[in-house]
């Protein structure tokens, strides 16, 4: 861990809260791919 | 082939397919090597200290904020002119990346902000555009959403794309028009006076490499998700006329 000084909570909230913010966006579109993607595999398979 | 067929959706699914797993291991590289050197293996500044480490996330979110709804103009674009529905679907995808963007940029910013200029917040030309840019973010999504028929939701977030896009350009030359505020000038520009130290510039463009190609990824899932989902309101309408 790098010496961070006097503005430690400063950059590691900015790491924290960007790179959460980032993870939000990854995990919310691939499960809402994933759950599209079975129901139009459902939906075709139904006929 | 034309090049617009590659914007035939069976097309699109298929090319996207084999490509997106590189776009998102090249992503997932830039990144960590970006970030890893940037906040391990960098100095401080002599004058911000180690805030200056929240530049490997603040400009290129804010970079990528402004070229997403560029990027979303030139789609809407597109469906005005051509009626291309990836395109308009394409658009659409990028919508929620760009907000999280704009939203990195905003948050970096005053955290960055209130050690180095004493405050949070200031109604500075170029933050106010962003906060703006952020407003119209928001507005484009919920427009998508509260329309029914895609077509027309399509054709009324591509008017709103339009104007909003007098604040993307304004968010990025604020600065240079109006030549007063807090926020300084461009971090890195053609003209090497005015660029970052080396020592902060490598790691720099490889993090704004790595956000591009996460951009760039997440679109194209996106895409293929809001293709897949006009498949199924098609079917269901189908089933529904049967």
């Amino acid at each position: 861990m790098p010496e961070l000084g006097k503005y430690a909570v400063e950059v590691l909230a900015a790491y924290g809260v960007s790179l959460g913010l980032l993870a939000v966006i990854i995990v919310i579109s691939w499960r809402r791919s994933v759950r599209v993607r079975a129901a139009l595999e459902r939906i075709e398979k139904n006929g | 082939m034309s090049f617009w067929e590659y914007a035939n959706p069976k097309k699109f699914m298929g090319w996207t397919a084999p490509v997106l797993p590189y776009v998102f291991g090249a992503a997932a590289l830039c990144l960590t090597v970006g970030l890893v050197w940037g906040f391990f293996f960098t100095p401080d500044d002599y004058r911000q200290g180690s805030t200056v480490k929240i530049i490997y996330l603040h400009v290129p979110a804010a970079l990528m904020a402004i070229n997403a709804w560029i990027m979303m103009l030139v789609a809407s674009l597109i469906w005005v002119v051509r009626r291309h529905h990836v395109s308009a679907l394409a658009a659409r995808a990028a919508g929620p990346i760009g907000l999280v963007m704009t939203l990195i940029a905003l948050f970096t910013g005053a955290i960055w902000g209130q050690p180095m200029w004493g405050t949070y917040w200031a109604w500075d030309p170029r933050l106010t555009s962003f906060l703006i840019l952020f407003l119209f973010y928001l507005g484009y999504m919920a427009m998508w959403e509260a329309i029914e028929d895609p077509d027309t939701a399509a054709d009324l977030t591509s008017v709103l794309c339009m104007v909003g896009s007098v604040f993307a350009i304004l968010s990025r030359y604020a600065v240079n028009f109006w030549n007063q505020g807090l926020h300084q000038g461009a971090s890195l520009s053609l003209d090497a006076e005015e660029n970052v130290s080396d020592v902060f510039w490598i790691p720099l463009v490889i993090c704004i490499a790595g956000f591009v190609l996460l951009f760039i990824g997440l679109v194209l899932l996106r895409t293929r998700t809001e293709i897949r989902a006009r498949r199924i309101r098609a079917l269901e309408a189908r089933a529904r006329r049967a």
